[in-house]
């Protein structure tokens, strides 16, 4: 049933949404729209004139190896930091849902990770992994293993995987639980009766009952991946060894205030802009429609 | 099929005790109903049968085996739920078909057995819908054709009908006895709702806290209630009680009312409480001396009957008249009990007195 307020006044609905609209206009539309002004000019080496350059600043991309070598080295960071840390907290959820339905002290620990800023959580990472005294560099040092991820490229993509799916496990672990809790028990009783051991009961019921968590999960997850672990990156590896995790973000940033390419940032963003709406349209589309069953 | 008996089964939660002991021998293609209030513990009885609940103590046989370790799945029974608990990402046809697919049965055998499930229940036409398209009724058939089509050797129901309207509840309750009749299969099945309970059960196991204060045919649970609790849950009104102390082959309420008690009932003189239902009452004809007068409060008209809602001795009374007698709010009638059909309770412990004659 549709819920409806009338208003009397006409133009209070307008007033009402109006802080929205402008919050909106003020931190989205108007710095796009200079993002994608932006990406059609050029600055002379001074940056005291531009001139328009058209479609050339995202030619001159994707004629760029270290453009193109992102894109890879962004599909293989989200893909990891996706599957990762879907496939962990499920796990954990499964477990908690199992063993202690509602035990709070549990969640609330698995609650922290997402209250860490981002930058805290690389600085936390850092320590771990740091090459010499770092807990995880020193086992694996008595393991034999030569190991700086200031160095290597792998393992710095490692490390930067590791921080930035701790971080979202928490999150994922949530909407996982809460999923997991909205599905009837007497269902899995059911299956239960009718035979299904406990690894069919998961295949043959409750995954198919959480999709639609686990799709939402996953669009989200991905837009993390691409756009909010600029944080974790830049206090770890700062996109390197040699631009080994450089991610497309992290790369706008870059080019942007490093390199002070405005002309070649402004188009990565606004490709990254095109990402982002994609993402949005799929969750809509695939998502709100389709996945209930 | 099979016969289950159970021995001595008690559950705790904790320091919760759901179950205080439970012995019940049911037969063979026997249809028992379990019927209590809430909270009562017809559940939990009926969980642990299915192996749903681990039991705390005591024994559960089915057919010949001891089944307390043995997991749900081997217990060869089916269950049906209050919620129906169909698998809703599945069709109909996948949800009926679930576990004989789990047990590795073959395309064709699993194909007779849907069909003739669907026969059987009128679901033909829904065997490709989701359960969220199929109307309440319908849903409650795909629950009981989900139990049927393993061909189980028990079928267990919790409150299978509380969740369907007052009509579908009557339809469905007979097509559940239809199908027992059918299939004969041993059945126990759970319900708050004594008349339900009433037309369903070869056998009656009345719940009182954890406890099965009777277990017996309707009529001999109506007829001859064990304690207070049972007459007063079965049947509907409920049965009145009334405090008295026996002496002399007589009754005393108070000490103007006084009522006979049936020739050769041998009671020791003490403190009862007497049992009457509702509808062993009836208005004294014209000249007949009354046992009773009983000031109406309100009279409730349902049509055929009026219930006339009064005190007698200072105790609330309920007594059934035909509606054409024209009683109404604050009539004065005069009543005769059937003497015949009154019940003996110990006004301590709540037990029928046994009354030899
Ligand atoms: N999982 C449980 N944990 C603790 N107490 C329970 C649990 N399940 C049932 N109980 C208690 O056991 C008693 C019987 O419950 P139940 O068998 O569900 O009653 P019914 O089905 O007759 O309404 C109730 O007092 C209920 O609170
Ligand atoms: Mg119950």
């Amino acid at each position: 049933m549709e819920k409806r307020v009338v208003f009397h006044n006409r133009f209070l609905p307008y007033l009402l949404v109006a802080p929205q609209i402008a919050i909106t206009v003020i931190f989205f539309f108007w710095p796009a729209s200079q993002a994608v002004v932006q990406s059609v000019l050029r600055e002379d080496a001074f940056g005291t004139s531009s001139y328009f350059v058209g479609m050339e600043n995202f030619a001159a991309l994707f004629e760029d190896d270290y453009y193109l070598n992102s894109f890879k080295i962004t599909a293989l960071f989200s893909t990891l930091v996706t599957t990762l840390g879907l496939g962990i907290s499920l796990v954990l959820a499964v477990t908690a849902d199992r063993l202690i339905r509602g035990a709070t002290i549990y969640k609330t620990l698995l609650i922290w990770p997402y209250a860490v800023a981002p930058a805290v959580a690389g600085a936390l990472w850092g320590f771990v992994f740091l090459p010499g005294p770092g807990v995880f560099a020193w086992l694996l040092a008595q393991m034999g293993v030569d190991w700086n991820f200031h160095l290597n490229g792998g393992q710095a993509m490692f490390v930067v995987v590791v921080a930035a799916t701790w971080k979202q496990i928490s999150y994922n672990f949530l909407f996982f639980l809460a999923g997991l809790q909205a599905i009837p028990k007497s269902l899995i009783e059911a299956a239960a009766i009718d035979g299904a051991k406990p690894f069919r009961r998961f295949w043959t019921i409750i995954l198919p009952m959480l999709s639609p968590t686990l799709f939402f999960l996953i669009v989200v997850n991905v837009v993390y991946a691409f756009f909010e672990t600029f944080g974790v990156i830049h206090s770890l590896t700062r996109g390197g060894p040699a631009k080994s995790t450089e991610i497309l973000v992290y790369k706008v940033w870059y080019d942007g205030f490093e390199a002070q390419d405005l002309g070649g940032s402004a188009a990565q963003s606004v490709i990254l802009m095109a990402i982002v709406i994609g993402l949005t349209v799929i969750q809509f589309r695939y998502i709100e429609r389709k996945v209930h069953y | 099929m099979a016969k289950v008996t159970l021995k001595g089964v008690k559950k705790n939660y904790g320091p919760v005790k759901a179950i205080h002991g439970v012995d019940m021998e049911i037969k063979d293609g026997e249809f028992i109903v379990i019927v209590g209030p809430s909270g009562c513990g017809k559940s939990t009885l009926l969980r642990m049968i299915a192996g749903l609940e681990a039991i705390t103590d005591g024994t559960i046989q089915i057919g010949d085996r001891v089944v307390n370790n043995i997991e749900p799945a081997e217990r060869d029974i089916a269950m049906v739920f209050q919620n129906y608990a169909l698998y809703p990402h599945m069709s109909v046809y996948e949800n009926m078909s679930y576990g004989l697919r789990i047990r590795g049965r073959s395309k064709a055998d699993i194909e007779t057995r849907v069909q003739r499930a669907a026969e059987i229940l009128q679901l033909q036409p829904y065997l490709q819908r989701k359960p969220r398209e199929l109307s309440g009724g319908q849903r409650q058939r795909v629950a009981m054709g989900r139990a049927i089509v393993r061909e189980p050797s028990v079928f267990l129901f919790d409150e299978p009908l509380s969740n369907l309207d007052a009509k579908l509840r009557v339809q469905m309750r007979l097509e559940i006895k239809r199908l027992h009749q059918q299939l004969g299969v041993t059945s126990v099945y759970v319900t708050h709702d004594q008349v339900e309970a009433m037309t369903l059960a070869d056998r009656l196991v009345v719940m009182n806290q954890g406890r099965a204060d009777q277990i017996g045919s309707p009529q001999d649970v109506y007829n001859h209630p064990a304690t207070t609790y049972v007459g007063g849950f079965i049947g509907s009104p409920a049965m009145n009680f009334l405090t008295c102390r026996i002496d002399t082959g007589q009754a005393k309420l108070t000490d103007d009312v006084i009522l006979p008690l049936p020739a050769g009932w041998s009671v020791p003189a003490g403190e009862y409480s007497l049992g009457i239902r509702p509808e062993n009452l009836r208005i004294a004809r014209a000249g007949e001396t009354a046992h009773l007068q009983l000031d109406v409060d309100v009279a409730e008209e349902l049509g055929a009957d009026t219930l006339l809602h009064g005190k007698i001795a200072g105790e609330e009374m309920v007594v059934r008249v035909p509606s054409h007698a024209g009683f109404h709010d604050h009539s004065r009638p005069g009543l005769v009990i059937d003497i015949e059909r009154l019940h003996l309770f110990d006004r301590e412990s709540g037990l029928r007195v046994a009354t030899p004659g």
